[in-house]
């Protein structure tokens, strides 16, 4: 029965090592027959820019000096919006993170044309233009914090494309051409993205629709450029007499070219009727707000009232301060590499990984003899789980293997073949106190695997803490690390350790061969005629201290005699000498 | 290698010892002289040297190109844009790298389109990069943030682990130690710090205190329990702890710094500059760093923090008399 128990135990945290490695397997291999699209998984894992060739552009917050960091609310806005900005130019399999918690990746594969970047790095167009016509109605209103509204009416023209006539102002239905009136009739909202509206010509009527895509306009030119806006914020309606009227508004501050020109958009506008009464805040090419003009407005500090709601009226004084952006960015870096460059960095990146196991292996099997073979197997275990779970996490989290993750799992076979070390160490160690290689193997694992645990610890929390706190490069190489330093746990105690619990069995290392590494002669351990060792030295093995008083066993030759002489003097009678105390 | 398995037997048993614990005097010495070293000569030298990531700048790649003659890439581009002041390098055998000020987006298009007509290659292998001076400054910001809490958590958790807060100074002092050199040798070698060699900086973190938990996991055993009863004085304790872990000190620093020394082989002569060399650099003087200061600075220095302890002091003190009295016999 004592005799198998170790036995049961190995085989036990064997198949369990099997169940994982099949398990990860398995789901890896669902992933691939069945999954669909983007979530569909794949065999080999996928690459960062700097393996595979492409460009990375790193899109930093601007914030005024003393200015609250965005929050993630707000970066998560803006990466959908960048989103929605880079599938409208057709790039495909882009992707866009927030990366700590400040700044915006955006990862293009291959080398995007001009445009693209131009539209990523533009911070969104806001601009202000008259309504001509419209199939909506109004919901909101601008006027000046406390005042009302007043009317009036308008014409209509034939089938050319240049005004007839030319347009006297930004409300004037010369802009409407019997073309433009043809082109407003076809369109639909769906259309919105291919007319391209976010780079309509400011000089030109506009045909575009609501965010919702529910009402389509045809709009004026520009009249007022949204840069002029020096602040918009949001907050509860009061009256005349300062009396709050529970209704949301967001109020906008131009400065003073702003001013003087929304003040003659409204000095317009209010004289007009029906849509035409209306102006449209148009961000990207989208209409955000189109309110119905019911004052004049002189002092460039208009206030935007209708359904609001709390949120909505925020997100709207956000849009208007930070353009379609909820925070305004700048470009911090711009990185292109070229697939040529991707593809050697790769094949270098492996290379120097075979040279470093082949190192290692050799350097354990000098060392270690037959026993390095376990290394060998117990390195090739961590690597297959290492590689399952790196294509895992590409194809759940979209990670991206990337020249650090490369160089982190490099290092990490270092780190892993550490444990084994300071396992087979710990073995021989209780070796030469003179134990059997069965009783070694498990009074060693004990002792081994608290070390490697607390190690391991610090290990992981080192990766771990530089994962959430640190950025790019620096988050694929802790992840890559943190990964490993786990594994390399589950491969010493479900491989390892079962594997020697198994071998110590084997006469060959039982008998402790010459080339088994486990030779308790080499190891120094004392040898008394045939497969008889001295006895673990005084029964230290089976007092609960014993680990403890083991350390006092070893001492110097002169520790040794000086104590003897002292026990002897003590005792002050019988010397015994040749015995361990 | 009987050899270095006999050296091992000898170390264990006790046969064959080292005193590095009572020479720590010399260890301290040596260890403030190196300090000293790497903080004034960088000064003397104008302080580190930063990398584009750092300094903001334009870069372009060459790539499927076997023209490696750095003068004319500068020329290139200096063509284009006078003053640009190009720096190149060369990666691997078929790609240039030129480092520029930073330029417009204008002179950086027309660079890239001088560079594909000067060294014939297709647009597509020439790429052009922008960096911000602000990129690397906030990757080193986070990484001192990294820096200071993994410190606190590791002081905290080691000293929960050896339930002494004694063993957690020592590891620290020796991890501070291990940092300020591997620093220093970037300072004193005017060697480029960039982004990669801030991981690579950040990642002695893990393994210096991995190194310095396997020995006091060692010497805890050591001087354990049986402080009253111990024969040895406590300091004897940890030097054999030390002396007994040697042999594992060695053997898992050489298995650690293989991998790394091969990334650097690899990193720095095939390669050339970038990610693989900067990572490397940093940790395999780190782990050489790491290993020299657990065994030379952080026992030495927990068997002196614990000295004055007066529980120490009489176990010590005890320990002399019972030799002083031993000797009388003789």
């Amino acid at each position: 029965m004592a005799r198998t128990t170790p036995v049961k135990k190995a085989l036990r945290s064997l198949t369990w090592l099997l169940v994982i490695i099949a398990g990860l397997t398995a789901i890896n291999g669902a992933a691939v027959l069945w999954g669909q699209g983007a979530n569909k998984g794949s065999w080999a894992p996928k690459l960062a820019l700097d393996l595979e060739g492409g460009t990375e552009i790193i899109l930093a917050p601007q914030v005024a000096n003393g200015a609250a960091a965005p929050t993630a609310e707000q970066l998560n806005q803006a990466v959908s919006i960048i989103r929605q900005r880079i599938d409208a130019s057709g790039v495909s399999e882009a992707e866009i993170n927030t990366q700590g918690s400040q700044n915006v990746v955006v990862s293009i594969p291959g080398i995007p044309d001009k445009a693209t970047i131009q539209r990523i790095e533009s911070s969104a167009k806001l601009e202000f233009r008259a309504v001509l016509q419209s199939d909506a109605a109004a919901t909101s209103t601008a006027g000046s914090p406390s005042a009302t509204p007043s009317p009036s009416a308008s014409p209509s023209a034939p089938l050319q494309s240049t005004p007839s006539v030319s347009p006297t102002n930004g409300s004037d239905d010369a802009w409407v051409t019997p073309a433009l009136q043809q082109q407003f009739t076809d369109f639909t909202c769906d259309k919105v993205e291919a007319a391209n509206t976010n780079v309509a010509d400011p000089k030109k009527p506009l045909i575009t629709c609501d965010d919702a895509g529910q009402y389509k306009y045809i709009l004026g030119p520009v009249e007022v450029a949204g840069e002029t806006i020096t602040d918009a914020t949001s907050g509860l309606n009061s009256n005349s007499q300062g009396v709050s009227t529970g209704q949301w508004a967001v109020n906008i501050v131009f400065n003073a070219t702003g001013t003087r020109e929304f003040a003659a958009v409204t000095t317009r506008l209010n004289a007009l009727t029906g849509v035409k009464n209306q102006f449209a805040i148009v961000l990207d090419g989208r209409i955000i707000s189109a309110p119905t003009t019911n004052a004049v407005i002189t002092d460039g500090k208009p206030q935007i009232t209708g359904s609001f709601t709390q949120t909505t009226a925020k997100t709207l004084a956000d849009q208007l301060k930070f353009g379609a952006l909820p925070i305004g960015f700048k470009v911090q870096s711009n990185d292109a590499i070229s697939a040529t460059l991707g593809k050697s960095q790769l094949q270098s990146g492996l290379l120097a990984g075979l040279i470093g196991l082949v190192l290692v292996v050799v350097y354990s099997l000098i060392q270690y003899r037959t026993l390095g073979l376990l290394t060998v197997a117990s390195l090739v275990i961590a690597a297959v789980i290492t590689y399952l779970v790196v294509i895992l996490l590409s194809w759940r989290e979209g990670y991206r293997l990337s020249l650090a993750g490369v160089a982190g799992l490099i290092v990490a076979i270092g780190i892993t073949a550490d444990s084994f070390i300071v396992y087979f160490e710990r073995i021989r160690d209780e070796l030469r106190d003179g134990r059997a290689l069965e009783s070694a193997v498990e009074a060693g694992w004990k002792r081994a695997l608290r070390t490697i645990i607390a190690s391991d610890t610090v290990n992981f929390m080192a990766a771990a803490i530089l994962f959430i706190l640190a950025v790019g490069n620096v988050k694929g190489f802790a992840l890559t690390l943190g990964i490993t330093t786990i594994i390399d746990l589950v491969v010493v105690s479900l491989f390892t350790h079962p594997m020697l619990q198994l071998i110590a069995r084997r006469p060959f290392f039982n008998e402790g061969h010459r080339f088994s590494g486990l030779d308790p002669r080499a190891l120094g351990a004392v040898y008394r005629g045939r497969a008889t060792f001295r006895d673990p030295v005084n029964v230290s093995s089976t007092k609960k201290a014993a680990v403890s008083r083991e350390a006092q066993k070893r001492q110097t030759i002169a520790e040794r005699k000086a104590a003897e002489l002292a026990a002897g003097a003590r005792q002050s009678s019988s010397r015994s000498k040749g015995k361990d105390s | 290698m009987a050899s270095f398995s006999q050296f091992g037997n000898d170390l264990y048993t006790g046969k064959r010892s080292y005193n590095i614990v009572g020479r720590r005097r010399i260890w301290y010495s040596i260890a403030a002289v190196l300090i000293l070293v790497v903080v004034i000569v960088p000064i003397l030298r104008g302080g580190f040297v930063f990398g584009i990531e750092f300094r903001g700048g334009s870069q372009f790649e060459v790539s499927n190109t076997t023209n490696l003659n750095q003068p004319f890439a500068e020329h290139t581009v200096t063509s284009v844009v006078p003053g640009a002041n190009p720096r190149v390098t060369t990666i691997g055998g078929h790609s240039v790298r030129i480092q520029t000020d930073q330029l417009t987006s204008d002179q950086s298009a027309n660079v890239q389109d001088a560079l594909a007509k000067a060294y014939n290659v297709k647009r597509s292998d020439v790429t052009a990069s922008f960096i911000g001076a602000t990129w690397g400054q906030d990757i080193t910001q986070q990484a001192v943030t990294a820096l200071i809490v993994f410190v606190i958590l590791a002081a905290i958790v080691m000293a929960l682990y050896f339930r002494t807060w004694k063993m957690s100074l020592a590891a620290l002092v020796a991890l501070m130690h291990d940092l300020i050199l591997t620093a220093g040798v970037y300072g004193v070698f005017r060697i480029e710090v960039t982004p990669a060699a801030v991981i690579g900086f950040l990642t002695i973190l893990g393994y210096s205190l991995y190194d310095t938990v396997v020995v006091f996991d060692k010497i805890r055993e050591n001087t354990g329990e049986d402080g009253a009863e111990s024969r040895r004085t406590f300091a004897e304790s940890v030097n054999l702890a030390v002396n007994q872990t040697l042999v594992r000190s060695i053997n898992t620093s050489v298995v650690a710094i293989l991998p790394v020394g091969a990334i650097l082989f690899i990193g720095a002569f095939v390669l050339g500059a970038g990610t693989l060399r900067d990572i490397s650099l940093a940790l395999f003087i780190g782990i050489i760093v790491g290993t020299y200061s657990t065994i030379f600075i952080a026992a030495p220095l927990y068997a002196h923090l614990r000295s004055g302890e007066d529980a120490i002091k009489k176990r010590d003190k005890r320990t002399a008399a019972v030799r002083q009295a031993s000797l009388a016999n003789q």
